[in-house]
């Protein structure tokens, strides 16, 4: 099961590397979108501090968005998601395995920026880090649930609209608690229970969503 | 005991239930009008103007059925969403499909009348509560799954993937209503709490119930009547559409 899940890993990465475009758009996408902010609502700080955390937040989930089209639709192109579903071992496991892939490839990165892009907010050093944090325990459910509508839309017309009409209302627990985290640690309330509550929904999303995902793509491919 | 099941899969197909539909739906528009004219009679004349809030309290009579239709619709939907991936039938996927329209018109009738009542009520057409934000991001929901449905175009895939959004959305629901509920009370006090039902009168209680009643017996005659189109759109390649049509001409 590990061996199989590794592979799929593996194989994904290897591919994404072949390809580092796509990953280092989705960056700076994530980047330009957060940067647009200050210029739309001006340049005071304690404001921009407030701000902060949702911003940073709904800019991690449409740069999620982006680049969700792409988990299964290359496979899906060239056969060999039909040759993984044919395969004797659970459509779920490989989903779980290009979940984690996924977010190596396009969570993982927002996490790291995600510091640099706090200080031109001005947020102080405990809000940074609890910011990373939640983001860290946060993309993962992120990619999890995104799985469930890049299933849905694969091959459908006009996928990427509508993935977002599916996915975004999804995502709100998400960034309530994301975003909320880094709210209560600037008040001064401690962001534990938030970040409890987001882990929760990262645990649940990337262990659950897999296996609608999977019926999804059996659909998708009948 | 194979009698009983053949009885009750009887109207599964979309052959048997097409005619049943169809002398069921003036039963349900005449119930429809029954309990819409008790209720609003009820409500608009019979019922005592509220101490506080005046007449405008009176917009209750629509903004509560159209709340509570609202989320049992896509309850409703969720279930035949089930019932086509467990059995696969074709009439399921068409309930589901039939039903979303009317369970997105009342989530925004809801959204709507609460605007209206806000206006006078609090001073304001909208506030961030728990209750109001989960009923939008339940007319997402909606949208959501009419708007996959509407993008593929075989049908039977349709039918599908629409089920398998309506049953991650099923499960989504709650999880979604505690961290609004959570976000809110985090945030800022509510300035307006909902969650005091008033001690209503028993009179506005029977017009609330009958109009909630209007409602419902609404929504099972169009859901029936859209899926009646629906069934002649898709089977219109089968012998008994074409007999159908037939007779009609």
């Amino acid at each position: 099961m590990l061996i199989l899940i590794r592979a799929v890993i593996g194989r994904d990465l290897r591919l994404a590397m072949r390809r580092q475009a796509d990953i280092v758009a989705a960056m700076f996408f994530f980047i330009i979108v957060v940067s647009l902010f200050p210029l739309g609502v001006g340049p005071e700080p304690d404001q921009l501090r407030k701000l902060a955390p949702g911003v940073l937040w709904v800019a991690a989930l449409l740069a999620t968005m982006l680049s969700l089209p792409r988990l299964f639709a290359d496979d899906h192109r060239d056969g060999t998601l039909e040759q993984l579903a044919l395969a004797p071992q659970p459509l779920g496991l490989v989903v779980l395995g290009k979940v984690i892939a996924h977010w190596l490839v396009a969570g993982l990165p927002l996490v790291l920026l995600a510091p640099v892009l706090g200080i031109q907010f001005d947020l102080a050093g405990d809000a940074l880090a609890v910011l990373t944090l939640s983001l860290l325990i946060g993309t993962p459910a992120l990619s999890g649930i995104g799985a469930i509508g890049a299933a849905l839309t694969l091959g459908v017309r006009g996928g990427g609209v509508l993935l977002s009409l599916l996915v975004l209302p999804l995502y709100i627990p998400v960034l309530i608690f994301g975003a909320g985290a880094v709210d209560a640690t600037v008040s001064g309330l401690g962001p534990q229970a938030h970040l409890s509550l987001l882990g929760a929904l990262a645990l649940g999303g990337v262990f659950f969503a897999p296996w609608p995902t999977a019926a999804a793509l059996r659909v998708a491919l009948e | 005991m194979s009698h009983r099941v053949i009885n009750w899969f009887r109207y599964a197909s979309p052959q048997t239930f097409y005619p049943l539909a169809g002398k069921l739906i003036p039963w349900f528009w005449a119930l429809a009008a029954i309990f819409g004219v008790a209720g609003l009679t009820i409500g608009f004349l019979v019922a005592p103007t509220d101490a506080q809030q005046g007449e405008g309290y009176r917009i209750i009579f629509l903004h509560v059925p159209a709340s509570w239709m609202s989320m049992f619709i896509y309850l409703v939907m969720a279930f035949w969403a089930a019932m086509g991936l467990a059995f696969n039938t074709r009439l399921s996927g068409m309930m589901a499909s039939a039903l979303a329209p009317t369970g997105a018109l009342f989530a925004f009738l809801s959204l709507w009348t609460g605007a209206l009542w806000g206006k006078p009520m609090w001073g304001t057409w909208w506030v961030w509560d728990a209750r109001l934000t989960s009923e939008l991001i339940l007319l997402f929901l909606y949208i959501g799954f009419i708007a996959l449905q509407a993008a593929i175009d075989d049908p039977r895939r349709a039918d599908k993937a629409g089920a398998i959004l309506a049953l991650v959305g099923v499960v989504n629901i709650p999880i979604i209503y505690f961290s609004v509920k959570w976000w809110n009370t985090l945030h800022q006090g509510a300035s307006v709490s909902l969650t005091k039902a008033p001690s209503m009168a028993a009179l506005m209680l029977w017009g609330m119930l009958l109009c909630a009643l209007a409602c419902w017996m609404y929504s099972i005659a169009i859901a029936l009547m859209r899926v009646r189109t629906i069934m002649l759109e898709r089977e219109r390649h089968t012998d008994w559409v074409r007999a159908l049509l037939a007779e009609k001409e």
